[in-house]
């Protein structure tokens, strides 16, 4: 910790878009994953691929360093956070205005509620699949595997607990917005050229990965 | 009179300066280090002199009013810096320099000194350049190079229209870097009160810090003033609020002469004043008059018109315009010098010619150019200039043309320096727009640059070096002294008079009256009569001032009342000196008008059979009358003429 | 026009502040921001108060002294322009303008709207300069420069360090600053000398005064009062990146 603050604000700041670009890569896979499940009706498909995840060693070794990814992301940025607060011991009277984009701003307030988010969803399907007990389902095809898809189908039968994820991945969603063009600012990427695409870019894959995400508990909800 | 040894070194023009340097006398580095040196003032002369003395090795104590030397006025130098490089390949030259800026300056400058400023001229563009300074390149990623007034040839390097910030933060960077190293102790937010003279040598100074107030001394083996121009004696002028020639007065009180204090650039582009709220007028670049015309209307109903508000003068047919300057000029049209440009422009509107509700201004035009270069060009070139305006007087100059009037700008006068840029007080050194040295009657445009980079960076790391040879043997000078006990009992008496006063009028309000006597007494248009009632009224305002004058607070804070209140009392005696000396020049040149002296045509007239002399006025006393002392000056290598612009 | 002010007056460093409201009247709308200070000031000096201490120095936008922070902007609400060229027109009639100093940690106030900012000049002090000496350098022609490049260095260059890039982020980060400076040299023949050293240097003592970290909001360029381009930060992210990439361990 001590060793993490003493390293250069640009050093942290590589190594946070570094990580969150990582984690952004994640999100892909997961949101193809899910979206499986509203393939079929039998959740072959979704259970199969959960079911890879869970048992390819590779898979497994990766599934480190994505939690490495994950605390670096959050450890990062909560010191980051908290030099700049502690940058500003008086505030001002006026709040700040500022042109630019209104989630830039809020970084660590959406964080922290991904981060709420991201806790109560691990209890929910990781800790349950990975320490629990979830009962198996045998398919035509001959393939037994976890029925987590069952799990998820349920808990978005729930409306409140459906109303807490959208909101959570539509902040997920400001928050990429910002953080995506953000990290390749960090990395020295800002170009006439290509940052209107990446900025362009970044905000339609951020509404793709929000959509994606929050079509799944939707769907289930109401169809 | 022996005093005034201009030490001109010997030889032919074009060698004196290499003369003096072949047998100069040098310190050797080890030396070096136990000299101490004092320079006030971090703009570009004394930023780039203390950055060269502490890369020389001697322990550099450099000073400013600022919270930083970037601030330094420096800063707001917008045109350009001329140099005789000869990039264009348009006939320019060493010697073409240097004859352009005596002829400029209406001969009445010393030829060594402004001859050795055009021979290193080339120097400070490699050494600008080699620091970094973003210079305006071409497309073949060479220097690009526009004109200026007073010269027919294109030698002015220049950075967009902030030419004096980019040379400014070149030296402020040489500066930071000797600071870093430990060779210069940079003391910032300090105003020097006075000058220590010890054994007749300068050894030090007594200085006021701005945030506690608490009253310092310092001291070393040589001083160096850079401490620029004393032009906001006008109260509205060009000038940054806190600029101010105390630093110089007090040398001035403590036998440093003084040199032609009446000389006062009044340059012609200026926004005009519009308010009595006002409180400093702003420049338009001179280079403007690259491609913008000047203008007023031919007939006074036209003109009147325009006054009231009921003529629109892009309505104003070209045949009811005058383009006075290019009538007048021909030769060089828009392009004449600046006292040329403004004094011409004060005669259409005291004829009556004049525009703006004020009917003191006239037009700055850029129709043809935008006609001729299409208006991205001319936004490339003066975009920043024209946003600026815009600001100021909410008129959009790309549609209407600009109005500007002259204003006080720059002081030629100042300290007398010799040869080594030294003061009659041994020790003492002057540099930048403080001495009186290289522009005569009239500096040229992107001049003034020039000479403070040339005073800091070539000019003094050599001539210091010849008074300090001797100094070798002198420890580290102390501050216990009687000297200094005396300076700094006299400057703690000043203010606590002041602060005793209490009377009834702001500060503001008494510079704003010697403005006042100053611009329409000293200004543009002198006779006998106007400056012999400007001493007058100077010294019943003084008077008055030392009765009436109110200063909140105490001195052991931040008192901004009390700083301008300092400032202020130099003001109203430097103010009469100035009218002093341009009463006794009996003739006309450069910014120096008197009206009693002037060709048929309106044109100055210089009288060189009486006046070919640098003014040097000696401080004999508390309202004594001072001293006049005249160097000579010699023209030995140019035939003085009477300039002609046509 | 007649306004109501509400200044933060601060007698000390290490006094209390508080926000007082003062009266002014008759302000011409052709008078600039700073003018309609001096108003103030005069009528508090004539009242036996104390005047409202600013930093302000050539009045024209380009010394970087004045520093006010005006209704929640740096500058005031126009853009590209420092607060002495802000004419009163811009406000209306009756209105209440907050001004407020300048608040970051490695900028103390000194006194009411004036800030310490030293700290500028010690970052410049940790590398902001080529290091030449006086004299002997080669023609100035000798190295062209390609007119693009020397352009964003100009661009770069213009920083006038007045420190709304500080003042505007809400994480009181100069990365703005640091970069303009940084970014200046990098783009010149002349600088690539020590570019590397320099990017560390001015971004550890940058770090070292208690700067906040870039999180890329922009606020910085959208009040800087010369316009300089957030492009500029990330090429300085780029130069430190490669630079600690490159460069041999400290021993």
């Amino acid at each position: 910790m001590s060793k993490s603050l003493s390293y250069s604000s640009i050093t942290k700041k590589i190594v946070l878009s570094l990580a969150g670009l990582f984690l952004i890569s994640f999100l892909v896979v997961h949101l193809l994953i899910n979206m499986l499940i509203l393939f079929d009706d039998n959740r072959e498909l979704f259970n199969a691929a959960a079911h890879f995840m869970a048992t390819n060693p590779l898979i497994q070794v990766f599934q480190y360093v994505l939690f490495f990814g994950f605390i670096l992301h959050i450890v990062l940025g909560l010191i980051i956070q908290i030099q700049n607060w502690l940058a500003r011991p008086v505030r001002y009277n006026r709040k700040g205005y500022s042109e630019l984009s209104y989630f830039s701003k809020f970084m660590i307030h959406t964080g922290a509620i991904i981060f709420i988010f991201l806790i109560i969803h691990f209890a929910n399907f990781f800790v349950i699949a990975k320490f629990g007990h979830i009962d198996p389902i045998t398919y035509d095809s001959g393939n037994t595997y976890e029925d987590l898809g069952l799990l998820i189908i349920k808990l978005f039968e729930d409306g409140i607990y459906v109303i807490f994820y959208v909101i959570s991945i539509l902040l997920l969603g400001f928050h990429l917005d910002h953080g995506f063009q953000s990290a390749f600012q960090s990395l020295g990427i800002n170009h006439s050229r290509y940052t209107p695409f990446i900025k362009t870019f970044g905000t339609l894959f951020s509404a793709v990965i929000t959509l994606g995400f929050i079509s799944i508990p939707l769907v289930i909800y109401f169809f | 009179m022996d005093k005034l040894d201009a030490k001109i070194p010997q030889g032919p023009l074009a060698e004196k300066w290499t003369n003096y340097k072949a047998h100069q006398n040098l310190v050797n580095p080890a030396n070096k280090r136990k000299l101490d040196i004092i320079v006030v003032g971090t703009g570009l002369a004394g930023a780039s002199a203390a950055a060269s003395f502490g890369e020389l090795g001697f322990n550099v104590k450099a000073f400013g009013i600022h919270d930083s030397p970037r601030r330094a006025h420096s800063i707001a130098a917008q045109g350009g810096i001329n140099a005789a490089k000869n990039y264009p390949n348009d006939g320019d030259s060493v010697y073409r320099l240097f004859y352009d800026t005596i002829k400029g300056g209406d001969y009445r400058a010393r030829e060594a000194n402004v001859y050795r400023l055009a021979e290193v001229s080339n120097a400070i563009i490699d050494q600008c350049v080699a620091q970094g300074v973003p210079f305006a390149r071409e497309y073949g990623g060479l220097l690009d190079n526009r004109s200026f007034g007073g010269a027919q040839v294109s030698r002015t390097f220049y950075a967009r229209g902030q030419t004096g910030q980019q040379l400014l933060l070149g030296a402020y960077s040489a500066l930071s870097k000797e600071i870093a190293k430990g060779s210069v102790k940079m003391i910032t937010r300090s105003e020097m009160l006075d000058l220590v003279v010890v054994d007749g040598r300068a050894r030090g100074i007594i200085t006021r810090d701005l945030i506690t107030g608490k009253i310092e001394r310092h001291a070393a083996h040589a001083v160096v003033l850079a401490t620029g121009g004393y032009g906001n004696v006008f109260f509205l002028s060009t000038n940054a609020m806190t600029s101010n020639g105390s630093a110089a007065w007090k040398a001035y009180k403590k036998g440093a002469f003084f040199g032609n204090p009446s000389f006062t650039q009044i340059h012609p582009t200026c926004i005009p004043v519009h308010g009595d709220f006002q409180s400093k007028l702003t420049l338009m670049s001179e280079s403007l008059r690259n491609d913008g015309r000047i203008w007023v209307p031919k007939s006074k109903e036209d003109a009147e018109k325009i006054q009231k508000g009921t003529l629109n003068p892009t309505d104003l047919p070209e045949e009811k315009r005058d383009y006075y300057l290019e009538r007048r000029y021909p030769a060089f049209g828009n392009l004449v010098p600046r006292d040329v440009a403004s004094r011409a422009a004060k005669e259409r509107c005291d004829a009556g010619y004049g525009v703006g509700s004020t009917g003191l201004a006239v037009y700055l035009d850029f129709e043809d150019a935008i006609k001729r270069l299409g208006r991205h060009v001319i936004e490339a070139r003066y975009g920043n200039l024209f946003q600026m305006y815009e600001k100021i007087v909410d008129e959009n100059p790309y549609e209407t043309p600009m109005m500007i009037y002259p204003a006080v700008h720059y002081t030629m006068g100042g300290i007398w320096v010799d040869y080594e840029l030294q003061s009659t007080i041994p020790g003492l050194f002057v540099a930048g727009e403080a001495n009186f040295s290289d522009h005569g009657a009239n500096r040229l445009g992107a001049s003034a640059l020039m000479q403070g980079l040339s005073d800091g960076y070539f000019v003094l790391p050599y001539t210091i070096q010849n008074y300090l040879a001797d100094q070798i043997s002198v420890a580290h000078v102390g501050t216990d002294s009687p000297e200094f006990d005396a300076a700094e009992k006299s400057v703690k008496e000043v203010i606590d008079k002041l602060l005793a006063v209490k009377g009834t009028d702001t500060v503001d309000t008494y510079h704003r009256r010697l403005g006042m006597i100053m611009w329409n007494l000293v200004g543009m248009g002198r006779t006998g009569e106007k400056l012999k009632k400007a001493i007058v009224e100077i010294q019943e305002l003084r008077a008055s001032f030392w009765k009436n004058v109110k200063i909140p607070g105490k001195n052991e804070m931040v008192n901004m009342e009390l700083e301008k209140a300092l400032r202020m009392t130099d003001y109203l005696e430097l103010g009469e000196l100035m009218a002093r000396d341009g009463l006794l020049r009996e003739e006309s040149c450069g910014g120096h008008f008197r009206e009693e002296h002037q060709t048929p045509e309106g044109e100055a007239m210089r009288d060189d059979e009486n006046f070919s002399f640098v003014g040097a006025w000696e401080y004999t006393g508390e309202n004594k009358e001072p001293k006049l002392n005249k160097e000579p000056l010699h023209f030995e290598f140019v035939e003085v003429k009477q300039r002609n612009y046509k | 026009m007649d306004l109501t002010l509400k200044i933060w007056r601060q007698p000390s460093t290490d006094e209390k502040g508080k926000f007082v409201d003062y009266q002014v009247q008759d302000i011409s709308a052709d008078a600039s921001f700073l003018e309609m200070l001096d108003v103030l000031n005069e009528q508090l000096v004539v009242n036996d108060e104390d005047p409202v201490a600013f930093d302000h120095d050539c009045r024209e936008g380009i010394c970087g002294a004045c520093s006010l922070y005006i209704n929640g902007r740096p500058h005031g609400p126009d853009k590209g322009i420092t607060t002495c060229q802000m004419h009163m027109r811009r406000f209306k009639d009756g209105e209440t303008i907050v001004i407020e100093p300048w608040r970051a940690k490695p900028f103390p106030v000194i006194k009411d709207l004036m800030v310490d900012r030293t700290a500028f000049d010690e970052i410049i002090r940790a590398g902001g300069y080529i290091s030449v000496g006086t004299g002997g350098m080669p023609d100035a022609n000798a190295i062209p420069i390609p007119k693009r490049d020397a352009d964003i260095a100009m661009d770069a260059a213009s920083c006038i360090g007045c420190g709304a890039c500080v003042a505007a982020c809400k994480n009181a980060s100069a990365m703005l600053f640091v970069a303009a400076k940084v970014s200046q040299f990098a783009m010149l023949p002349q600088g690539k000398v020590e570019a590397r050293e320099r990017v560390q240097n001015m971004v550890s003592k940058m770090d070292e005064l208690g700067f906040g970290n870039c999180s890329n909001t922009y606020a910085c360029e959208a009040e800087c009062p010369k316009e300089i381009s957030v492009s500029h930060i990330a090429r300085m992210n780029r130069e430190f990146f490669s630079s600690k990439l490159i460069s041999e361990k400290e021993k």
